[in-house]
């Protein structure tokens, strides 16, 4: 046992403590606790409004937390302990660190003046850690693993819905993240394109790299999930195995949440 | 063959229950051609135009006060190829600082720190209340205020470290630049500032989400996509630059404007000098417009599935469709069937 936690434990292992996070007065986040193991795919479930996607964006430090922290394979994303104290890193820093995570979000968020493959060597020229022509190669075979090899040098406009998200989990992965978060990944797509992109996240899943997804689809949840962690008024309300939570929830806002989107 | 809602091309629709059975025409719909809407209106606006601009063109040969002799004379002379020169020469210059000192400026006022923000706020402030004109003249009558300029030690005016007399600093040239580019600086940074905000916030953060640092995320991700709503607003600012230079005939350079000026003064041909100038601004602006369309153009990669075409490509298109239409139209008011059965052939 022992010597597979050594061979994993720098992969991706993500540890929330206690995280606070208000807007303005209103609490977003009353004190989150979760441990992601590394590999594990866990599922953010909850009524809008109740901080999932929030709490998704301070693992990457897009959000900045009051309170708490997060670290990935020990590492404070965004802070650095001095003392009794977290500081706030300086933004190079924060930039190094948060390429350990990446993230797909809900409209996409591809830079439509790039075309495909430069949107996904953007990146890794960017950071200097290829060069063109790698990072060209590199853009190749993601391309091809989310089956887009013929749109190379076609425009984000120029692609349906569901083939842009598919180009946007490419360029997360030309980083090597050993993280991957989704923020609603399927939520701006028309129903026949969700399939194709759940697809790219269900090989994903069986590659071992972490993913937390926030989502609403229920029965890729149950299908893909190791865990499922429901989220209600900035705390976590209920979580477990996906045939436990999903089928038969505890706590009453679970049962009423999934009542209402499995009609 | 599933399709039993539409009659099959080709079969015989009754377009005429109202007319007696006899008198009816059997009209096939797989092949009739579509005769497009006729804009009478527009036609008759656009010959009234026509008409207008003609008139004008023939009395711009026909009435000779506005003597071409003259204005060829002085077209290329000295003083107004000179003039050209200077008018350039300070719009590019103060264009180039104006917009630079815009960028800075635009993304001081972006800026989260309330220091920043408040200092470009305050610039924009003041130079846009200030007239260009008293700009201009305070510039070149520094030394007035300020007889020296210099390094010393500061709130006391009589210990120097180096000091120069204020009139070597500010030439004419150098006080116009400075006139016109810190005003120009203060509209740019609007116009660039506009720009950047029209981006959608979700760009910039999904470049932060990958490590971009902030630098690269401005210049190649987020100002690539504002220049498409920043370019037409500085392009007016340029061209209005080019004639906005003509106020420092207040501090006597001679530029374009100035120079006709000096040659109409001295031989009171006043019309045929202003139409020099004017028609040097029109060859300037027009430039500028094309360049305008070609940036436009290359900043619109992306944003549009397919880039429109451009002048030349259309004018080819329209003209082969011209073309393909004198074709079309040449039975005026032939017999039905004949014209029906030639529409049948165009259709197969």
């Amino acid at each position: 046992m022992t010597t597979v936690v050594a061979e994993t434990a720098t992969r991706g292992l993500v540890e929330i403590h206690n995280v606070h996070k208000s807007y303005g007065g209103v609490e977003v986040l009353s004190g989150i606790d979760l441990t992601v193991r590394p590999g594990e795919v866990v599922a953010l479930l909850g009524p809008s409004g109740s901080g999932k996607s929030t709490l998704l964006r301070t693992i990457n430090h897009l959000e900045s937390v009051d309170r708490g922290s997060v670290t990935v394979d020990g590492e404070l994303i965004g802070y650095e302990l001095r003392g009794e104290k977290l500081h706030e890193l300086h933004e190079r820093e924060i930039l190094r660190r948060r390429t350990q995570v990446g993230i797909v979000f809900q409209n996409f968020n591809l830079f439509p003046h790039l075309t495909a493959l430069e949107n996904i060597t953007e990146a890794p020229i960017a950071l200097k850690r290829l060069s063109k022509d790698d990072a060209r190669e590199l853009a190749l075979g993601l391309l091809d693993r989310v089956g887009l090899a013929d749109k190379a040098d076609a425009y984000p406009r120029q692609l349906s819905g569901g083939q842009q998200q598919r180009v946007a989990i490419a360029r997360a992965l030309a980083l090597k993240p050993k993280v991957l978060l989704f923020d609603e990944p399927t939520s701006a797509l028309d129903p026949e394109l969700v399939g194709e992109v759940l697809d790219v996240i269900r090989d994903l899943a069986q590659l071992g790299t972490t993913l937390i997804i926030v989502t609403h689809e229920i029965g890729f949840a149950r299908e893909v999930a190791d865990r499922v962690v429901f989220l209600d008024g900035g705390v976590i309300v209920e979580q477990g195995l996906p045939a436990e939570v999903l089928t038969a929830p505890r706590h009453p806002r679970t049962q009423e949440f999934l009542a209402k989107v499995l009609d | 063959m599933t399709d039993t809602a539409a009659p099959p091309a080709g079969t015989a629709v009754d377009l005429e229950i109202d007319r007696p059975v006899e008198n009816r025409t059997k009209v096939d719909l797989g092949a009739v051609t579509v005769v497009h809407t006729r804009h009478w209106w527009r036609w008759a606006i656009a010959a009234v135009i026509v008409f207008a601009v003609a008139q004008f063109a023939w009395s711009l040969v026909t009435n000779d006060r506005y003597m071409w002799g003259t204005f060829a004379e002085y077209f290329f002379s000295g003083p107004v190829l000179i003039g050209i020169g200077y008018t350039l020469s300070i719009t590019a210059v103060s264009a180039v600082v104006g917009f630079v000192l815009g960028t800075v400026i635009a993304l001081g006022r972006l800026s989260k720190s309330v220091l920043l923000s408040s200092a470009a706020w305050g610039y924009i402030w003041f130079f846009r209340s200030v007239p260009l004109v008293v700009q201009i003249i305070v510039w070149y009558n520094l030394g007035y205020l300020y007889p020296t300029l210099g390094l010393g030690t500061p709130f006391t005016t009589d210990f120097w470290i180096v000091e120069f007399p204020t009139v070597q600093l500010i030439s004419a040239f150098a006080a116009a630049i400075l006139g016109l580019g810190l005003h120009q600086a203060a509209y740019s940074a609007e116009i660039i500032r506009g720009g950047l905000i029209s981006v959608d916030q979700g760009q910039s953060e999904a470049a932060a989400a990958l490590g971009i640092a902030a630098a690269r995320r401005l210049f190649r991700i987020i100002l690539p996509q504002a220049m498409r709503s920043i370019v037409p607003n500085a392009t007016n600012e340029v061209i209005g630059l080019v004639k906005g230079a003509s106020v420092v005939f207040v501090i006597a350079i001679p530029e374009l404007f100035y120079a006709v000026q000096v040659i109409y003064n001295r031989n009171s041909r006043v019309i045929p000098l202003l139409l020099v100038a004017v028609v040097w601004y029109t060859i300037i602006t027009t430039i500028l417009s094309v360049a305008q369309f070609y940036i436009e153009r290359h900043f619109a990669r992306g944003s549009v599935r397919t880039l429109p075409p451009t002048p030349i490509q259309r004018a080819r298109r329209w003209a082969s469709v011209q073309w393909a239409r004198l074709g079309d139209d040449a039975p005026p008011s032939g017999r039905a069937d004949a014209a029906l059965a030639a529409a049948g052939k165009d259709a197969r």
